[in-house]
């Protein structure tokens, strides 16, 4: 059955969705180029003065610098404790594991306009904590650590435990083997986290808009300038930017995941 | 044993820290809130069922939640109708390629949300890239109707948005589904149809379970897509509840419409999360 058909109707449905999927993006670029404020038919010629103008758009630069120190840090942190938490889950048993799993696996489907508020009313009201880029990395630390647990989980599934358990009878201290044999194994699945969880941070928008200060972040500062239609070419040409940028790195997380990983199954 | 133990608590006691501060507490902390009269100062202290009596009686609250889940349910559907067969060619058809053609669809997925929002506005807008376009080409007279701003420009936006995501779950379990299964119902009489239709679909279906929810889950909350291409007709629950957050200032209410939100998402979670691995929520 899994024989190839290149002619069928299958290959051309495909070409017509990737076509769909692939179409807005790319009147993106097209519109970045457009030496017109207006986005629309028949194209007005070629320009490059809305990348220029992004190069003296002071905050503009100063969010995007933002998104990526909270990105950083975040995509950081969610990492090193999805992974920890991975191997918890992966390599033990514990009396409460189900419920462990069950919790860290709702901020996956909990709308995040939901975590968006309840975060607000515990900084503000709970602990009056000021809003700043600190509380958007702590909401974003929350959204990533159930995504790198799963990723990393899924390439810890893929070899058994015994070379660590070699590693110990050999004299080494057990976290001494965690850090020179799993990680190591691991380190295409704990890139590729880190990457999907910075891309996540980078593009949040709907949860960190209830938990900002007055620092925006790059989603944060595009939604507010929407509101300007002159600024749009401005906004679509930076869009650009981080669509290429972003599909550079998604790609690479991609292939990095797929490094001798196999399809998770957890033992409760 | 012992020493099992501490390495286990070491390990994910920063995680359950984490998880149970920054987001258990901080739900259960919501519910509390949605008791409270006001947002700030000792009207706060108060506690009133006030807002409860107001959300019950005020029909225009109820239908908005109704008709945000509608919404949500019919982008589902779609997504799922238009993923499965791309996931079908991907999973039978697409040979040594698959890996390669699934990344070519997953790109877009992670490319910003609210970049591809956008470009959805430019495309729909009333003097907008589609209408223009169309113009310009001499394949429409004069006039185009104006899709954005309604609720179709929201289910158009947020299905392309989320086909992506639902094709990886549909994908993965075809794949899992052995072909000598399919042979064997072929060797057996069954036509093509007959043995899509009794054993890859039901096969599938735990897929197609995931997907759906994979998507409804997260639209039902959308207030962003809403706010960007619904215009007042478009708008959904999540939008009142941004409102009154940031604009109205009645966390007390908005509390309440989060909580009413959330059992929206969370009932169909339980009665189908014995069909869906969590795992391929995250495509995995």
């Amino acid at each position: 059955m899994r024989g190839r058909d290149w002619l069928g109707l299958g290959s051309l449905y495909y070409l017509l969705l990737a076509g769909f999927l692939y179409l807005p993006i790319l009147l993106l670029l097209i519109f970045s180029f457009n030496d017109s404020e207006s986005l629309r038919f028949p194209l007005d010629g070629f320009t490059l003065r809305w990348y220029e103008t992004l190069l003296d758009a002071g905050e503009l630069l100063d969010s995007a610098k933002n998104s990526l120190i909270v990105g950083l840090a975040s995509s950081l942190a969610a990492t090193v404790l999805g992974t920890m938490a991975a191997i918890a889950i992966m390599r033990f048993d514990f009396p409460g594991k189900g419920a462990f799993l069950a919790v860290s696996a709702l901020p996956l489907v909990i709308p995040s306009v939901v975590i968006g508020v309840a975060l607000l009313i515990l900084f503000r009201q709970l602990i009056d904590l000021e809003l700043s880029l600190w509380t958007v990395g702590l909401g974003h630390v929350v959204i990533n650590i159930p995504v790198v647990m799963l990723i990393v989980a899924a390439r810890l599934a893929g070899f058994p435990d015994n070379l660590e358990e070699a590693a110990m009878d050999l004299g080494t201290s057990y976290w001494a083997a965690q850090w020179r044999v799993t990680l190591p194994m691991s380190l295409p699945a704990l890139i590729s986290a880190f990457l999907t969880a910075f891309t996540t941070s980078f593009d949040e928008y709907a949860m960190s808009v209830f938990i900002i200060g007055t620092d925006a972040t790059l989603p944060v500062y595009m939604y507010s300038q929407l509101r300007f239609p002159r600024r749009l070419p401005v906004i679509v040409a930076l869009g650009a930017i981080i669509m290429i940028s972003s599909i550079v790195i998604i790609i690479l997380a991609e292939r990095l995941r797929r490094v001798g990983q196999v399809p998770v199954t957890i033992e409760e | 044993m012992l020493e099992h133990r501490s390495r286990v608590a070491i390990l994910i006691t920063p995680s359950v820290l984490f998880l149970v501060v920054l987001f258990l507490l901080p739900l259960g902390i919501m519910a509390v809130f949605s008791f409270r009269t006001g947002t700030f100062g000792p009207d706060r202290d108060i506690f009133t069922l006030d807002h409860y009596r107001s959300f019950f009686s005020n029909t225009a609250f109820l239908r908005l939640l109704w008709r945000s889940a509608v919404i949500s349910f019919w982008v589902s559907i779609y997504t799922v109708i238009l993923a499965y067969p791309l996931a079908h060619f991907l999973a039978f058809r697409a040979g040594d390629l698959r890996i390669t053609l699934l990344t070519i669809i997953i790109v877009p997925a992670w490319v910003s949300y609210l970049l591809r929002v956008l470009s959805w506005k430019i495309i729909l807008g009333s003097g907008g890239a589609l209408a223009s376009f169309l113009n310009w080409a001499g394949l429409v007279e004069g006039g185009t109707p104006l899709l954005l701003y309604s609720s179709n420009a929201v289910v158009i936006t947020l299905v392309y948005v989320w086909i992506p995501f639902v094709a990886l779950p549909i994908f993965a379990a075809l794949e899992r589904i052995d072909p000598s299964l399919l042979e064997a119902a072929t060797d057996l009489g069954c036509s093509r149809v007959e043995a899509f239709l009794r054993v890859t679909l039901p096969l599938s279906l735990p897929g197609v379970v995931a997907g759906f929810l994979f998507v409804f889950i997260p639209t039902v909350g959308e207030y962003v897509t809403p706010a960007l291409v619904g215009g007042p007709q478009g708008i959904m629950f999540g939008n009142i509840i941004w409102d009154q957050f940031l604009k109205a200032l009645n966390w007390p209410l908005g509390s309440l419409m989060s909580l009413a939100m959330l059992l929206v998402v969370l009932i169909p979670l339980f009665i189908f999360s014995r069909f869906v691995r969590f795992s391929e929520l995250a495509g995995l």
